[in-house]
């Protein structure tokens, strides 16, 4: 194979990646205010993703920066075309990000809802949005013969592109619905798998249209490739695991239908990288977007070192991890009540009395 | 018109992004030093102050990690001309900071947060390691990209007249990058050791938890005062590096019109704008200038005329290709005087410590306070000296600026991102500002929490209510 072709793979295992791990956080971002009904609840269910969702996060900076390095044409012109999307990609990673770490760091009812929704509509926003990209890679966008788009902000919302973005929102939801199942107990649980119901419908339906239409608009045989079979197996999968007590079996069907609904875009893509529907012959292809061949020859070598090691790191962050998370015990009648802080109450330093350090 | 606007776009973000980077990997350095501090000899007051200064790095992470994302589009979003010639050797280092330093950042600094009580300590330790590791690997990969911005190396053109990678370890020994990376690395502990000075001062000042920051407080005087010595002669050391590779930044910083030898240095200038080629120097100092720039007393200092002679013979005529000389003259002075003026405090404070009165000048601890501002204006006024120092050029000698935007990307688009990340960027640092003023002012951890309540049954140690 081709160094080239390689690096393609390599960028598709990257956007995949991402989908599958961060896909979660953006499921687990939109649940948590339904599956949680207090605050103590919605914080529990945050900290399903809490150790890992940063880390989920490099794997887009990866795909981006792999492409940078290894097909600096095709990253040049599909950031610079999806502009604004992109734009709003970056406040909603902003505004999602930040609320983690701010969220619980005050204790006023504004402050924590102004990052709810921060969360939540970030968690939603990032893959629409990156979903009609993907999708308007393969459908094509008005690129001239400069490899520059022609379009406004408009036209990056073709139907197809839209459509992709819908689809990945619903599997992230499922995939986020089991990922919940798996990691919670008692009532989150219960809400997780009520909630995963309708999603698991949802999701089923959507990749099925997203599929056929793919099919029309990809080049290739009418019949779905293998690739695309097994995502919508792996979606009816996810959806009748989700309501039954194979919480593990789930959400990993949850996970393959996410990866191979990514997967086949890129599949269906190559050897193009960007379709342009201006004229087929401004096409970006994996051949002329590449860098040379001692850059690519570099990039192996780092990424069959470091990749390795970060899977194995990363792995191992999984495994500290794992196992479920029960709510703390409320006192009766507090469950809609302010949030439990984390350490007792204490005197303010600013105003309070001035205690000595304990003595120990 | 959208070239400016992507400019001031670029300049605006990348100066707030760095304005959190220093602490970071200032911080995280000394939060692992106290943790270690405490796993030697376990003293829960160093544990509490961990967590204290912990929480501040993480506050601090959250708003770097994000504004990087930012960096990082931005290239392709707006410079896509510019990605398309230099991406064969410029993406390198940034894949390369993905992979091999974000990674580790990000998973280990969850690792950190969430591991309290369940990992080992040995191996907790390790985490906060990994993530000061880690950013500082961020910052490694990050200057050698730009470092041969402003001195390319390493690279052949190929038949398309676009620099094609050659060697790979040019890039890593280029003297540009070795020389910026110690100062920005030095420059970070010193951001991040006066912050941790300006907590303890306010703390102490009240005389809240004496015993804890009067530790704290030795320890950020105790890597205040060795890194910010070394800053000094790194600094010069990196003026004499630009001199050889890039005359024109370090004539403009000095309003070196004409050449000169010995050539001495000017304390303040009225004047010196863009057509007024004979300010008024006011304290000259003689031989400074032919020392900064050369490191010898009697060195020769070429001029910008003969340099802009020189670089139409070389480029074109036609251009300027002197940089704004206000901007030079004035980031350096900032960052000179300003580095010098935390030098002294770091000799007083390393005297105070020395007599075990650290704690209880009231003058010291009070100038301390407000030093805090002085890092994030020597760190902005740094860059600002680097990054217009190059212009005209966005790669030294190989692309011009004015070249390198977006062409599909109009000025109305980048008026919008501009007016937005203003926006969003202020609404963040304020919501930053209130959490890092409201946890320094906190008291240290009364340490209740921390054991896991595993007595109750169906509780489990992974920690549930973190966030």
């Amino acid at each position: 194979m081709e160094l080239h072709t390689i690096w393609f793979v390599i960028v598709a295992f990257f956007w995949v990646g991402f989908f599958v791990l961060e896909g979660f956080d953006f499921g687990v971002g939109v649940l948590h205010t339904i599956v949680g009904r207090s605050d103590i609840e919605r914080r529990v269910a945050l900290n399903t993703i809490g150790p890992w969702w940063d880390g989920n996060e490099v794997w887009l900076i990866v795909a981006g920066a792999g492409m940078f390095a290894a097909f600096p044409l095709w990253y040049a012109t599909m950031f610079s075309a999806l502009y604004l999307a992109l734009l709003l990609v970056l406040f909603a990673l902003m505004a999602r990000g930040v609320a983690f770490e701010f969220k619980g760091k005050r204790d006023s009812e504004r402050w924590r809802t102004t990052w709810k929704w921060c969360t939540t509509l970030g968690s939603l926003l990032i893959p629409l949005l990156l979903g009609v990209g993907l999708g308007d890679l393969l459908v094509g966008l008005p690129i001239n013969s400069n490899h520059d788009y022609t379009g406004d902000f408009w036209n990056l919302l073709t139907p197809y592109g839209l459509m992709t973005g819908i689809t990945l929102v619903g599997l992230c939801l499922l995939h986020g619905a089991t990922f919940l199942k798996l990691r919670t107990t008692d009532e989150l649980r219960e809400r997780s798998r009520a909630v995963a119901r309708p999603l698991g419908w949802a999701a089923i339906v959507l990749v099925i249209g997203w599929v056929i239409w793919t099919r029309n608009i990809a080049g290739g045989a009418d019949v779905p490739g293998p690739v695309e079979v097994l995502a919508v197996i792996a979606a009816i999968a996810a959806a009748r695991g989700a309501v039954s007590d194979y919480d593990g079996w789930a959400f990993t069907a949850s996970a393959v239908a996410i990866a191979a609904t990514v997967g086949s875009i890129f599949i269906d893509l190559y050897p193009n990288v960007m379709i342009s529907s201006t004229n087929s012959r401004y096409n970006l292809t994996v051949n002329h977007a590449a860098s040379g061949h001692y850059a690519l020859t570099v990039m192996t070598v780092v990424a069959v070192i470091f990749l390795p090691l970060v899977l194995i790191y990363q792995g191992w962050s999984f495994h500290v991890f794992h196992g479920r998370i029960t709510a703390p015990p409320v006192t009766p009648g507090s469950a809609d009540g302010p949030v439990l802080p984390r350490t007792p109450p204490k005197p303010d330093a600013a105003g309070g009395p001035v205690r000595a350090a304990p003595q120990s | 018109m959208s070239n400016e606007l992507a400019r001031a776009q670029f300049a605006t973000t990348s100066i707030y992004h760095f304005l959190f980077v220093p602490v970071t990997i200032g911080l995280a350095f000394l939060v692992a030093l106290l943790q270690t501090a405490y796993y030697r000899d376990e003293r829960p007051e160093l544990k509490r102050l961990t967590k204290f200064f912990g929480t501040l790095l993480l506050i601090n992470v959250a708003v770097g990690v994000v504004t990087g994302l930012v960096q990082e589009f931005e290239f392709g979003m707006n410079w896509s001309e510019y990605s398309r010639f230099v991406g064969d050797v410029f993406g390198a280092p940034l894949a390369m900071e993905g992979l091999a330093a974000f990674f580790l950042e990000s998973t280990f600094i969850g690792l950190w947060i969430f591991g309290w009580d369940r990992l080992p300590k040995r191996v907790h330790l390790a985490c906060i390691w990994m993530v000061a590791l880690g950013s500082m690997l961020s910052a490694m990969f990050i200057l050698a990209a730009n470092s041969w911005m402003q001195h390319p190396v390493g690279y052949v053109m190929n038949s398309h007249g676009q620099p094609e990678l050659n060697n790979i370890w040019a890039l890593f020994t280029n003297p540009t990058f070795l020389w910026g990376y110690v100062h920005v690395i030095l420059a970070s502990l010193v951001t991040g050791s006066l912050v941790m000075l300006a907590v303890c001062a306010w703390h102490l000042r009240k005389g809240s938890e004496v015993a804890g920051f009067h530790t704290a407080a030795k320890l950020s005087v105790l890597v205040l005062l060795p890194v910010i010595m070394l800053q000094m002669f790194v600094g010069n050391k990196l003026g004499e590096i630009e001199t050889k590779y890039q005359p024109v930044k370090i004539a403009a910083a000095e309003a070196q019109w004409e050449n000169c030898q010995p050539c001495s240095f000017s304390a303040f200038q009225i004047g010196g704008g863009k057509n007024d080629e004979t300010p008024s120097q006011i304290i000259e100092i003689p031989h400074l200038l032919s020392f900064l720039a050369t490191g010898t007393f009697n060195g020769a200092v070429v001029g910008l005329n003969q340099l802009q002679k020189e670089d139409e013979q070389k480029y074109g005529r036609g251009q300027s290709y002197i940089p704004n000389v206000f901007i030079q003259y004035w980031s350096m002075r900032v960052m000179a005087y300003l580095g010098s003026l935390i030098a002294l405090l770091a000799l007083w404070g390393g005297w105070l410590l020395h007599r075990g009165r650290l704690d209880r000048s009231k003058w010291f601890l009070r100038i301390s306070l407000f030093a805090v501002v002085t890092p994030f204006l020597m760190n902005t006024a740094g860059w600002l000296l680097t990054e217009n120092g190059r212009q005209p050029w966005i790669v030294q000698g190989l692309m011009k600026t004015v070249n390198a935007n977006s062409p599909s990307v109009s000025s109305t688009d980048i008026w919008i991102s501009l007016i937005a990340f203003l926006l969003v960027y202020i609404a963040m640092g304020a919501a930053d500002l209130v959490l890092m003023l409201h946890y320094s002012r906190k008291q240290l951890d009364d340490g209740q929490d921390e054991e896991p309540d595993t007595s109750k049954p169906g509780a489990t140690t992974i920690p549930a209510l973190t966030y």
